[in-house]
């Protein structure tokens, strides 16, 4: 296959691969982030990206979406390169995605109610009745229906992100994306969270793909987990045979090692020579 | 000297770049205004208040001070050549032509201008942007639009306050204070403002409300996505609008003429 080249692929809607990245290439400046990844999404199962900070995890998602657009290679969906799609085609794409954002990104002016609301108000003729009906069910299933009159400014850092879960699945998505959905979550609103993760996969029969960090918490939802590092996937598979790889830098990801491939420290003079002050001699 | 030449050039190149780009920019929001208009004027009458309603005070206290020193100094000025009975035709013309539609910019500029410059770019830092686009929402049409004809709509019509306001404040000061006819102070100035200066003021207020909400939404939505970004765009949304509106009110009265 020609890594770099353009136009559909016949996938087609039965293929079991819903999304897939091909000889990916991106580069921010001179500072590449990822060089020849190469990645599948199965259709159904829920996907993890791990790896370091700073690896793309996030920038892998916002490629994924195409709110940002390589270099080099071809990313498909559903047998799509999305690179040919024209802006409608593109939001046609996006309204088969909910995405849950890091810091969830509620809109600051609108209400918790409105916030989940957005996307149906934008997106359907509904009457104002079935889209309360459907709001408050999703906030119920967040925990959240008694919090639907306050304002993003009135929630903590946890309750912003339910929040806007409940928005990312408002309009009922065949892809679900979470980037980083268990940080800053008490360990109550943690296990609600990664259990409504699985459920929804199971039951609606989505897709979802998790960025974490959180080796513990992805082990117990993610069917596949793609560890990525130095611009490529370093290793993948289920939790369980990532955990028994052999693989150094799997090995010190998955077990939180100090010491292994990936420096903990950033690149710095001696430290005693630094102490001393020497290094500025 | 290479160097020097070099950096002429990547400036030069920056700015017709820069200016190209926000052509195009002003473009796509000429481009959804209508629809917005048509189908949205829910958002469009909420951000007219936001622009408009919420400036009210600082239009209406600056407008009444500066009709209130014209008229002191106009009577001043005017009363050397004993003729301080035109103080209201002095005032009424400084006011309707030149400092009505220019001061109000200048104010627009530092109270709604920046406020739509850094609700914009904090949008932009907290990713409200990039999750509309996600939500398959046009954040150029949803977001920048309503603010850019809430401010065009609302820049006349707060010239049209400040420029009556500013006739009261120099009545009160040349009529109640200074003893200046009342009847004198209202027939002169009605009988020398022709409707072509009206016409002038509200061409320029049209404009300047023009000028100055692009450029708040386009400082903001083009803010680098940090606080000192935001922070900078907001200063750049002021510092860039009054030189805008100086200059365009000096070619606009130099055509007008």
């Amino acid at each position: 296959m020609d890594a770099g080249g353009r136009g559909d692929r016949a996938l087609g809607n039965n293929s079991e691969n819903l999304i897939e990245i091909v000889d990916l290439k991106y580069s921010r400046g001179s500072r590449v982030i990822f060089e020849g990844l190469n990645l599948t999404i199965k259709r159904g199962e829920v996907s993890a990206f791990m790896g370091p900070s700073g690896t793309g995890k996030t920038t892998l998602l916002r490629l994924i979406t195409r709110q940002l657009v390589p270099q080099h290679g071809v990313i498909y969906f559903d047998g799509l390169d999305i690179a040919t799609l024209n802006q409608r085609q593109l939001y046609e794409m996006r309204q088969r995605f909910g995405m849950l954002f890091q810091n969830g990104a509620l809109l600051t002016d609108l209400s918790v109610f409105e916030n989940v609301a957005f996307p149906l108000r934008e997106h359907t003729k509904l009457t104002n009745r079935l889209i309360r009906h459907i709001v408050l069910t999703k906030l119920h299933a967040v925990g959240l229906r008694g919090a639907a009159d306050m304002m993003p400014a009135e929630l903590s850092g946890g309750m912003a992100r339910r929040v806007a879960l409940a928005r990312a699945m408002v309009m009922d998505p065949e892809v679900l994306i979470y980037d980083e959905p268990f940080v800053g979550l008490d360990p109550i609103s943690m296990g609600v969270i990664v259990r409504l993760v699985r459920r929804m996969n199971d039951v609606l029969g989505i897709t979802s793909i998790v960025v974490s960090h959180d080796v513990a918490e992805v082990s117990t939802v993610a069917d596949r987990s793609y560890l990525i590092s130095d611009g490529k996937v370093a290793a993948s598979g289920s939790p369980d045979e990532l955990s028994a790889a052999n693989s150094e830098l799997v090995r010190q990801f998955m077990h939180g090692m100090a010491d292994g491939p990936v420096a903990f420290h950033f690149e710095a003079p001696n430290y005693a020579e630094q102490l001393l002050g020497r290094d500025s001699e | 000297m290479r160097a020097l030449l070099r950096d002429i050039y990547s400036t030069s190149h920056e700015f017709v770049r820069t200016f190209g780009a926000f052509q195009l920019f002003f473009l796509r929001l000429l481009q959804h205004s209508p629809r917005m208009l048509l189908r949205r004027p829910g958002l469009v009458v909420k951000q007219i208040y936001n622009a408009g309603a919420l400036s009210l005070v600082i239009i209406m206290v600056c407008g009444f001070f500066v009709g209130g020193v014209l008229g002191l100094q106009g009577y001043a000025n005017l009363a050397r050549f004993n003729a301080e009975d035109s103080v209201g035709t002095v005032v009424a013309l400084a006011l309707i032509k030149e400092l009505g539609p220019v001061i109000t910019a200048l104010l627009f500029a530092g109270r709604a201008g920046t406020a739509l410059s850094s609700e914009i770019g904090l949008m932009k830092a907290t990713d409200q942007l990039s999750a509309m686009e996600m939500m398959a929402v046009n954040p150029v049409r949803r977001v920048l639009v309503p603010r850019f004809l809430g401010g065009v709509v609302a820049m006349p019509l707060l010239v049209a306050i400040f420029t009556c306001i500013g006739l009261f404040g120099a009545n009160v000061v040349s009529v109640n204070l200074l003893s200046v006819d009342v009847g004198a102070f209202w027939q002169q100035m009605q009988l020398s403002v022709a409707m072509d200066d009206i016409r002038e003021g509200i061409f320029k207020s049209i404009v300047f409300g023009v000028v100055a909400s692009v450029l708040a939404v386009w400082e903001g939505y083009n803010a680098i996505p940090t606080a000192e970004g935001v922070g900078r765009a907001t200063t750049r949304t002021v510092v860039i609008t009054a030189i805008s509106v100086l200059i365009l009110d000096f070619m606009i009265t130099a055509v007008m003429l």
